[in-house]
């Protein structure tokens, strides 16, 4: 045994120049912003306010930075496999075979786990305490924790990059071709390392929101007075609890295969591989309505506040809500009709996955019913709404259609299901984030994002998409099936350059929110947002300021109604003052930052490392210190920070002057309508 | 802070439940509207549902014990493997190390110091001899070619048990810390919170015992 364990120079690929390149690319940016950031001096603030913050809203904003991050790789991906497919029509491609399988792999595990569960968890942790009217989730160092995990996760399949290659075999390992007898690399260890390290993070977001949705609300919010992504929230991460201990056994019973010779999955000594996909999926299936919730959530916020109306349905929304959270872990074997469980087996799953399709329209028509009659303002989140709402129920209905398993039998593995789970997942998670992320950026971070290049941004995505995936229902009709890295059919040979030239439209509606967010970080002083409530919104998050401060409300909200702050807003008019007399204030207890979560990641990736390469003293190591991490925090006297009344009153005396001057210039226009009026 | 007991005497709703009508507020209707849990609810909640999770963690483990059973590899099943005198002996040690566990959770309410270290002490004893047991089993097994490598039955059978031993031995480290800390920092809330915790993990444990017990031994010397 070496001191290194496998790790050599060979696993630098210096003979092939894209990785290698791209790496060295990657590696000098991080090089450069660290530069930057310590020759500027920012290191002790980004340390103080950002790396140990447990404050929700400053986890929830890296979350999102983290997705947009891994957004631009998981793209950069994107961009090679159909340039690859344009290209590779009776001839090699650009990208050799081994490396198509890498990029592939690595663009589906980078985009569900490092780009869409970030943004959703980062969107969940920004705004679920804020509309329940708390100052804090139930766990505020754990979540911390969970945030860093899920980078420790992102960083070790970013590693791979250079060092060693990533897993070949898609973004799922399915056995026996994961198995060490056919994958002796080190490609599936990092696959396993890095998703076990960000999902034990996820799970643990999971039990922090449940824990803070079920426990922690302001006083008199009822179940039926939550706002609807709260409850979407929630019934996302009942899903996690429940899912992601599957994976978390599934992936360690592979890693018990490869590592000790055990023999779950393998084709000797009577291991069942066709048992990984059921356990598998039986994760996955729910994994895709972990994301879709909190987004359907996201829809009804927009929706409602857009069109100046409550949302229509909400008791049947929270109904269709928990019915899709439990049928969603009866359907996993729609996976792999052709499994052959038979024909009585395969009907009934078809049939529940058709069932599925039910809430989703009663939601779908919830929608649709808000807008009626309302005064719809077709702001850019609104705009990314009606996207989904168009684009969904295509990508549904293809789906429903899969659920056929006589159909499946031909469909199966064909460009036809990738261009369906792609059509639900950009046009139903992509786009939810994006409507949510322009909804509460001011709220996060006090001003407006420009909407003229949101619009563009938007139009580029919609159009894009569709030239990009419309394709690939046409190909997999016609027989071509997923992850070719070269072909010899001539009939799609022109779809896949229209596919090609959808993804470059994407680009550029990718360029163009990069420049969104620019321009307005540029001229952020005009577009301040002063009252905290810059769409004219229905919930909690909008009555405190933007950003918010960091105990959120300096009095707990008393909720009266479903949508207490539209509520507010009414009554404040009929009396002409804000409807709460100034509060009595008192010093608030906060939890105290902490680099907990930092060190562990740290411990985790030297542990995650040492392992794929089986440098064994490393790993011990690493464990050593992980549980010495536990020990000192378990140790700590302090962990709150009081902050006092007077920086209570300051904060909050200016809010409720901004909010006076904008009820009287309200006030004022009504009046001044009246006087005009016939 | 109101103690729980308190809280029942005055009629309040002690662990947000959501089901009491709560003394001053009027508009109370049941459906959890009384405002933030305290502390020791919510941190008690969170670790069951934690506590959940890892149920549904051995769940998998279980339901791969109990389709792999039949797959020997042409070698031994559970009939010639298990002996139940051992098995015995293990159910034992672990619920007498509940029942010390619940014995500390007394002595944590009188504030006991004594009692409480040798109560957590008697606790951490049985789960390791449990552990010894347990090991003794796996050496047999090891020393009598019948080790996880052999067949998929036995690669079950080693992953679902050593997954319990393996949290044990996870909770013998939690309970040599909570050991240090009470003569530390004494009897105060956080480390209360932490000990409610730690005993709910520890006869978590002994449930997930109960199902390998049955599902594993028991079910398994039936199965030819």
């Amino acid at each position: 045994m070496t001191l290194l364990g496998k790790l050599t120079w060979q696993a630098i690929p210096f003979g092939e120049p894209l990785p290698l390149i791209s790496g060295a690319g990657v590696a000098l940016i991080l090089i450069g912003v660290l530069a930057w950031v310590v020759i500027r001096g920012h290191l002790p603030y980004l340390w103080r306010e950002w790396i140990t913050s447990v404050d929700h809203k400053r986890i929830g904003v890296m979350y999102c930075i983290l997705g947009g991050v891994m957004l631009l790789r998981g793209f950069i991906d994107a961009i090679m496999m159909r340039t690859q497919q344009a290209m590779a029509f009776n001839a090699p491609g650009f990208l050799p075979p081994s490396h198509f399988d890498q990029v592939f792999s690595a663009h589906g595990t980078i985009m569900i786990f490092f780009v869409a569960m970030p943004f959703v968890i980062g969107l969940m942790n920004l705004i679920v305490p804020l509309q329940l009217g708390v100052r804090d989730v139930a766990f505020p160092t754990l979540n911390s924790v969970s945030f860093w995990l899920t980078c420790a996760g992102a960083l070790l399949v970013t590693l791979s990059l250079v060092v060693g290659n990533f897993d070949r075999m898609g973004w799922l390992p399915y056995p026996p071709l994961s198995e060490l007898r056919y994958s002796p690399g080190v490609g599936v260890d990092y696959y396993c390392w890095a998703i076990q390290i960000s999902g034990i993070g996820t799970l643990m977001t999971g039990i922090n929101f449940v824990t803070t949705i079920l426990k922690l609300r302001a006083p008199g919010m009822h179940y039926t007075r939550m706002p609807m992504f709260c409850w979407t929230a929630l019934a996302s991460n009942l899903l996690i609890v429940a899912a992601f201990p599957v994976l978390t056994a599934t992936l360690a019973m592979l890693l018990l295969d490869r590592y000790v010779g055990f023999h779950f999955f393998t084709d000797t000594a009577g291991g069942n591989s066709m048992m990984f996909m059921n356990l598998i999926w039986a994760w996955g299936h729910p994994e895709v309505y972990i994301l879709i919730l909190p987004c359907f959530g996201i829809y009804s916020e927009v929706v409602s506040t857009f069109s100046g109306k409550p949302l229509f349905g909400y008791r049947s929304m929270i109904y269709a809500t928990m019915a899709i959270c439990i049928i969603s872990f009866m359907v996993w074997l729609h996976h792999f009709f052709t499994m052959g469980a038979g024909a009585d087996v395969n009907g009934i799953f078809g049939i529940a996955s058709m069932i599925i399709a039910v809430p989703t329209g009663v939601k779908l028509f919830n929608w649709l019913f808000t807008m009626y009659g309302g005064t719809v303002r077709l702001a850019t989140p609104m705009l990314w709404s009606l996207g989904f709402m168009v684009t969904f129920v295509i990508g549904g209905m293809t789906g429903v259609l899969l659920a056929v398993p006589t159909a499946d039998f031909q469909l199966h593995n064909s460009l036809f299901l990738v261009a369906h789970f792609h059509n639900v997942i950009i046009g139903g998670v992509v786009f939810g984030v994006f409507a949510g992320y322009i909804y509460w950026f001011p709220k996060a971070f006090g001003f407006q994002l420009d909407e003229r290049l949101g619009k563009w941004a938007f139009w580029l995505w919609l159009i894009g998409f569709w030239v990009a995936w419309g394709p690939g229902y046409i190909l997999g009709l016609e027989g071509m099936t997923r992850r070719l890295d070269h072909y010899s059919v001539a009939e799609w040979r022109p779809w896949l350059i229209l596919a090609e030239a959808g993804v470059g439209i994407i680009l550029l509606g990718i360029l163009a929110q990069i420049a969104q967010i620019v321009v307005s970080v540029r001229t952020r002083e005009r577009r301040r947002d002063l009252t905290g409530d810059p769409w004219d919104g229905r919930n909690l998050e909008w009555i405190t300021s933007s950003p918010p401060p960091s105990y959120n409300f300096a009095v707990l909200p008393n909720v009266t109604d479903q949508e207490p702050y539209w509520d507010m807003k009414a009554r404040a008019r009929e009396i002409g003052q804000l409807t709460r007399p100034e509060p009595q204030y008192e010093p608030i207890p906060m939890p105290r930052n902490s680099p907990t979560g930092f060190v562990t990641a740290f411990f985790a990736v030297v542990t995650g490392f040492a392992l794929i390469w089986h440098i064994w003293w490393l790993v011990l190591l690493g464990l050593v210190g992980a549980y010495a991490t536990f020990v000192v925090f378990a140790w700590r006297d302090h962990d709150e920070v009081l902050i006092p009344a007077e920086e209570v009153a300051r904060l909050d005396r200016a809010n409720r002057a901004a909010r006076t001057a904008r009820l009287q210039e309200r006030l004022a226009e009504h009046e001044a309508q009246r006087d005009s009026d016939p | 802070m109101s103690t729980p007991t308190s809280a029942l005497r005055t009629g309040r709703d002690p662990y947000h439940i959501g089901h009491a009508p709560a003394a001053g507020t009027p508009e109370y209707t049941g459906h959890g509207a009384g405002g933030p849990a305290p502390k020791r609810i919510v941190v008690g909640y969170g670790f069951w549902i934690f506590i959940l999770s890892d149920v549904i963690l051995f769940s998998c483990f279980f339901a791969t014990y109990t389709v792999l059973i039949h797959a020997r590899n042409g070698g031994p099943g559970p009939q010639q493997l298990f002996d139940l005198h051992i098995t015995m002996a293990q159910t034992a040690c672990l619920l007498l190390s509940s029942f010390a566990c619940g014995l500390t959770s007394l002595a944590v309410a009188r504030r006991n110091l004594l009692w409480t270290e040798i109560f957590l002490a008697i606790t951490g004893l049985l789960g390791l001899a449990f552990l010894g047991l347990e090991g003794h089993e796996f050496f047999g097994l090891v020393s009598r070619g019948a080790g996880p490598t052999h067949s998929a039955f036995l690669t079950a059978f080693f992953a679902l048990v050593g997954c319990h031993g393996a949290h044990v031995t996870a909770g013998l480290l939690w309970l040599g810390t909570m050991m240090a800390q009470f003569p530390a920092k004494g009897f105060k809330e956080s480390i209360r919170h932490r000990y409610l915790c730690f005993s709910l993990f520890w006869h978590a444990l002994d449930i997930i015992w109960i199902g390998i017990f049955t599902v594993v031994y028991l079910i398994g010397i039936l199965t030819p």
